[in-house]
This record gives structure tokens, C-alpha cells and sequence, in this order.
């Protein structure tokens, strides 16, 4: 799950980050109240949206007068920005930013993920802030430095202090620096969380630092026992169709192609999509219905993927264990009595008791193809949308 | 030997009377696995299924003398049980449960480091379809039917496609020595190279097919180890290839963040490593039959 900059930075101050002094509004109105609020002679404007690259699409304006917020507000607010991480249709704006300006003299980078070899969580930081960390490993990797962290004892001072070192901090700085960094471990390890980016992590004119953009992500897992983080959950920030999708407990992934997927086990879905592309067409979504593939979740898979327009062809791929095939084939067959499907089915079954399964779907009169293997399903969901 | 279960392996199930765990232990029983009995706290003494109900796992240890275990508790429970698994003494878990914690399972390894080599658990899972030796002994949730006894071993991350492959091999009539499903997580109790490894020293197994997916340093690891140690040949799928970066294939450590994570470069890591890439899921079973015929 991901959160806003402006919900991260309030986090991370209760772990004893400095950040620059900043509130939240909805409107134009608030905002030029908010900016006089907060004080200074320069405030930035901030589009809050669940994407990094807000400055690029336009989403980050400074300025210069209350008034000049306000208007930088209005120009934000309701906007659908588009950057490298939303995809076409872009994410839209409902929530700004106000924040003071800071006179920025160094722009550091300070990321902490789980690294999945040593199984612990790593602390990244580099002196080219500002930049993302793909960037950097790109173009300045000789300039990364990283920390292991053993979870069991948590992030000691002296790996702090190394980084902070590391980062050519001044030596009256090194305190700030080593606090900061152990703030933003303690809110990685305390909240379940997965992610904790700090870019740029800044050193101001005046010898302050502070968090000028963050960015969290937490354990979808591990919600069940942060009530106070699931609440900060933005929907509109989310595919409408995945929020559908998580809601009735099925895994779903929107993507840009026009064939429709049901299929049960992420593997197998993944497998699956990359027949449709062998076979030269392209998945419209992922979609994992559970290992259980059991009728309700089938009817809700078929409303799923209906709400897609740009759904030619559905697959649907099953292969049923423990439970059946027959009972599978009672699923869709009941599903299809309740939704109208208009564009061609291709349906695959494997697994146990799969002849009866095939018998039920055939006897049933619902239209459709029916395939044999994996590759047999692709094929024939691909012609089958060259001919309509 | 068997590689993780054979049929005097003595299973105990956790979380014994809930629903799925009343259910597995049901279909356990019927495929000749040797289940000796279950653990829910308050319920010791009491019977389920004609088996015995114990409050601890340390209890049903010392009554029954199980060696193995598998989990059938919710996720915010998981972590403890896998870890008083581990401290009774159970030489072999298989975590089924989907939804652990990322941080609770590094919380289990750590723990599980208090355990010399030969006296610490090995842990398999979470979020997977477990362990099956066909013919002999099951521990786990797959539909024992589909696998013929014989002599490939298979790893697989995905449950469903593991089927998939087991039903490919059987068509073409090869059989399974041992499938291990390692299970979904960004964080697995044992990895794809802890397995090849086993695989390796097993006398039952000619060959190896590995499934692996995006996400995650785990297939490169193994194809390293297999590139420096083995002798067996290992035939490798990664499923993925039209899985954009950045977002969560379902299966929670199927995500692209790192180079060398995406379907298309750990097939590349793979075949410089020597490993027999099935070009995609469909050709699992044949892939492997022409490997097996080359030996």
C-alpha cells in the first residue's frame, strides 16, 4: 500500500525527521490562508499523488505570494497528471501540498527497502539526491553506499554515522544526519513498512536537514495490525478496477492489451499471458481468482473483466486440484446465467475430473471454444479476435 | 532417500480443526500420508479425526514422535507457529498460509538461527502447495492424482503451475521424484537454490525442472550454485514476460524492482549458467523429456 508525500512526512516527523513546515488543503481559498499560515516569503506548491516525478508532469509549483498559491492550487486541484509511473490515464489531484521553500545548499538520497538475498533491510544513500535511484545506480553508481541492517538488534548509531561519513556530511551535522536516518529505520521497521524513500534528503542554507520528499510503502500483509497506516489509503489514486478486484479477494492487474484473463494461481496467470503474447496478442489484465478457483469468485471474475471495454476475447484457464473440474465448469456455467457476455469465451480446464467438466460446459449451451492445453487456449483466444 | 518427506515421515498438522486445516489433513490421510495427529491450543486431549489433539507442538512431539509439520493457521498467528515448530524439534515445516508478514518472516529466519546445521528446521513456504513425494507420502494441499511416481524433481514458486508441469511430465509419462512448491512470498523459508541442492545429493532424482517467475534474486542465486555444483542437469521456465515493472503479480515477491529481476534477464543469468530454458509454459513436460533423452 502506498501513501502521499504529505501523510509519509508527518510519519516520519513523529520518528524525528525534520521536515519544513507544510499543511494539507482541498482548496484555492484554504490555501492562501494555509500559505500565510505557515509563514515565509516562498512556498511550494505540491500535487498529492501516489507517483514519484511530480515536478517533470507539473504537479510542483514554487511561489513567490499567498495569492500566487492559491492559483497554483486552482490550476492543481482536480488535475489528472500523467508522469513515467501512472500510465496514460494519469492520476488525479485532490489533496495539495503547501509547504515553505527551502534554500537548498546539498540534495542527498536515502532509501531504505528489504533486500531480498540477505533477507534483511538494506539503507541506501548517495550524494546525487533528487535524482531516482535507478538513475543513479546508472549514472553515479560509484557514488552508493549501503548498510545492512540485522532486524533482530535494529539499525545501530555507528551504521548511521558511517553513512552519514559516507555522504561527506560536516562533522556538526554528523548528530542531525545519524538521528534522521535512524528515524526513518525505526518507521521502516515498527510499521510494517516496505519501502521509505527520502529524495532529496536536503542540507538547507541554514544548516538544517530535512526531509523535503518521501515516499512510503507498507506490507499489504501486515495491515491487519496498522490500523493507523491502513487508514491513510487513498482510493482514488487506484485503478478502480483493481479496487473492485481487491475488495472481493481476487488479485487483479490492469494492463493495455484486449485479451481478457481469469485464471487460477499467479504463476499460472503469468504463464498464461505470456502465451497469449507468444501466440501474438496481448493481455488485457492479470487476473489470479485464487488456487481455489471456487464458483463465487468466478461469477466475480466474470463481472470484473466485463467492466474492461477494452476486453475482444475472455480466456479463461483453470486447473483444478482439490477442487474439480465439474464443480469449476457448475461455476461458469452459473456465472453465465448471470452476466451477458458479447465477446467470444475461450475456455481451458485441467486437473481432476476434467472430462466432466467439459461435459457440463458442452451440455450447458453456453457459447463458447474450447481448448486443451495452455498453448491451444492462446491460440484460439488469438484468432478468435482476428475474426471479430 | 526422499528428498524433505518419505512414508515414515510422521506429520502433525497445526491448526488441526479449522476448516482447511479438517480438510488438508483429510486429503493427506487418503493419499497414505503418515499423519500422526494435530495441534490446537486449548484442545489438547480431545480427538479429530480419529487422531489425537495436542495443546503444543512440543507435546505432540514427545507423544508421537512427529518429525514433520505443516501450518494451516491464519497469517498473524503463522510466524509463532512455524517458530514453536522449529523449537519442538520438527524437522521439516510446510507454511501453506498466504498473507505472512515480509517482516515477520525475516523475524523467523533470524530466529531459526539459534539452530545448528543438523538440528535446525527446514521451513517450506509460506504462500505454496507444499511437498509431494509421489506414491509416498504428501505434505501438502495438491491433488496428489495428477503426479506420477518417477524420477524429476520440480521446484516451483507458483502452485498451479507446479500442476501444470506435473500434468505435462505425466502425459508425456515421465514421473515426479519430489515437487516442492516454495511458495509465492518475498521471503521464502527455503529458496530454490536449498532445494536444487537437496535435489542434487538425491539418489531418487535424474534431473531437475525448476519454475521459477519474476521478482526477486532467487532463480540467478540457483543458477549459480547449479553453474558451480551440480551435476544433474536443471531445466528452468520463468514465467513473466509481459508482467510490467514495478507492480505486484499477484503472488506478493513477483514484482520487478532490480536488474536482473524480469523474466527476460533471469533467462539470460540462466542459460549462461548452463541451464535448459523451457521457452514458454507449454513445453515444461517436453522440454524436459529432451534433456532426458541426451543423458
Amino acid at each position: 500500500m502506498d501513501i502521499h508525500e504529505y501523510q509519509a512526512k508527518k510519519i516520519l516527523s513523529n520518528f524525528g525527521v525534520t521536515i519544513p513546515r507544510g499543511g494539507i488543503v482541498y482548496s484555492p481559498e484554504n490555501a492562501e490562508n494555509k500559505a500565510r499560515e505557515i509563514g515565509g516569503s516562498r512556498w511550494v506548491v505540491k500535487a498529492q499523488i501516489h507517483s514519484g516525478a511530480r515536478g517533470k508532469a507539473g504537479g510542483i509549483i514554487v511561489c513567490n505570494t499567498p495569492l500566487e498559491v492559491a492559483q497554483a492550487t486552482d490550476k492543481l486541484l482536480g488535475k489528472k497528471l500523467v508522469t513515467n509511473q501512472t500510465g496514460p490515464e494519469g492520476k488525479i489531484v485532490n489533496r495539495i501540498y503547501i509547504e515553505e521553500a527551502t534554500d537548498i545548499e546539498k540534495e542527498l538520497y536515502l532509501g531504505l527497502v528489504f533486500d531480498r538475498s540477505s533477507e534483511s533491510i538494506m539503507v541506501v544513500a548517495s550524494t546525487e539526491g533528487g535524482m531516482s535511484v535507478e538513475e543513479i545506480s546508472k549514472e553515479k553508481p560509484e557514488t552508493i553506499i549501503r548498510s545492512k541492517i540485522e532486524v533482530a538488534v535494529g539499525m545501530q548509531n555507528f551504521q548511521a554515522r558511517e553513512l552519514a561519513f559516507g555522504l561527506g556530511i560536516e562533522p556538526d551535522l554528523i548528530r542531525r544526519a545519524s538521528d534522521t536516518i535512524i528515524g526513518c529505520y525505526k518507521a521502516f521497521s515498527e510499521l510494517d513498512a516496505t519501502m521509505v524513500e527520502v529524495n532529496p534528503l536536503v542540507i538547507s542554507k541554514q544548516k538544517q536537514i530535512l526531509a523535503l520528499d518521501c515516499k512510503m510503502s507498507f506490507d499489504n500483509n501486515a495491515m491487519f495490525r496498522r490500523s493507523q497506516v491502513s487508514e491513510l489509503r487513498d482510493k482514488t489514486q487506484e485503478d478502480s478496477k483493481e479496487i473492485f478486484a481487491s475488495d472481493r479477494g481476487l488479485n487483479y492487474v490492469s494492463l493495455d492489451g484486449n485479451i481478457g484473463n481469469i485464471i487460477n494461481g499467479a504463476g499460472l496467470a503469468m504463464a498464461s499471458m505470456d502465451m497469449i503474447k507468444l501466440a501474438g496478442g496481448a493481455p488485457a489484465n492479470f487476473l489470479d481468482v485464487g488456487g481455489g478457483a471456487t464458483p463465487e469468485k468466478i461469477v466475480k471474475a466474470f463481472k470484473l473483466v466485463t467492466m474492461d471495454e477494452k476486453v475482444k476475447v475472455i480466456l479463461v484457464n483453470i486447473f483444478a486440484g482439490i477442487n474439480r473440474c465439474d464443480w469449476v465448469a457448475e461455476g461458469i456455467v452459473d456465472a453465465l446465467k448471470k452476466i451477458e457476455i458479447k465477446v467470444p469465451l475461450v475456455i481451458r480446464l485441467a486437473g481432476t475430473n476434467v472430462e466432466k467438466g467439459n461435459k457440463i460446459l458442452k451440455e450447458s449451451k453456453i457459447n463458447y471454444i474450447e481448448a486443451n492445453t495452455l498453448e491451444d487456449a492462446a491460440n484460439k483466444a488469438v484468432a478468435a479476435l482476428n475474426k471479430s | 532417500m526422499t528428498v524433505l518427506v518419505d512414508k515414515n515421515s510422521k506429520i502433525i498438522i497445526q491448526g488441526f480443526t479449522g476448516k482447511m486445516g479438517s480438510f488438508h489433513a483429510d486429503e493427506m490421510i487418503k493419499y497414505g500420508s503418515n499423519v500422526v495427529g494435530g495441534v490446537t491450543p486449548g484442545k489438547g486431549g480431545s480427538k479429530h479425526l480419529n487422531l489425537p489433539v495436542f495443546n503444543t507442538v512440543k507435546d505432540a512431539v514427545n507423544e508421537t514422535g512427529a518429525d514433520a509439520s505443516i501450518l494451516f493457521v491464519p497469517p498473524a498467528f503463522a510466524a509463532d507457529s512455524a517458530m514453536e515448530a522449529a523449537d519442538a524439534g520438527i524437522k521439516i515445516c510446510v507454511a501453506i498460509v498466504d498473507g505472512i508478514p515480509s517482516h515477520d518472516m525475516i523475524r523467523i529466519k533470524r530466529y531459526m538461527r539459534r539452530y545448528t546445521k543438523s538440528s535446525k528446521m527446514t521451513l517450506v513456504g509460506p504462500n505454496c502447495a507444499g511437498i509431494i513425494s509421489p506414491g509416498k507420502s504428501m505434505l501438502g494441499i495438491m491433488p496428489g492424482h495428477i503426479y506420477k511416481e518417477g524420477r524429476i524433481g520440480i521446484i516451483s514458486r507458483s502452485g498451479t503451475l507446479g500442476y501444470e508441469a506435473a500434468q505435462q511430465l505425466k502425459n508425456l509419462n515421465i514421473g515426479v521424484s519430489t515437487s516442492v512448491g516454495i511458495g509465492g512470498d518475498p521471503i521464502n523459508g527455503s529458496s530454490f537454490r536449498d532445494i536444487i541442492e537437496k535435489f542434487e545429493t538425491d539418489d531418487e532424482t535424474d534431473a531437475i525442472l525448476m519454475i521459477g517467475e519474476i521478482g526477486g534474486p532467487q532463480e540467478v542465486a540457483a543458477g549459480e550454485f547449479a553453474k558451480e555444483n551440480m551435476k544433474k542437469p536443471v531445466i528452468a521456465y520463468i514465467a513473466g514476460l509481459t508482467a510490467p515493472k514495478g507492480r505486484v503479480m499477484g503472488h506478493a515477491g513477483a514484482i520487478v524492482s532490480a536488474y536482473g529481476e524480469s523474466a527476460i534477464e533471469k533467462v539470460e543469468i540462466l542459460k549462461e549458467c548452463g541451464i535448459t530454458i523451457s521457452k514458454n509454459p507449454s513445453v515444461m513436460g517436453d522440454t524436459v523429456k529432451s534433456v532426458l533423452e541426451k543423458m
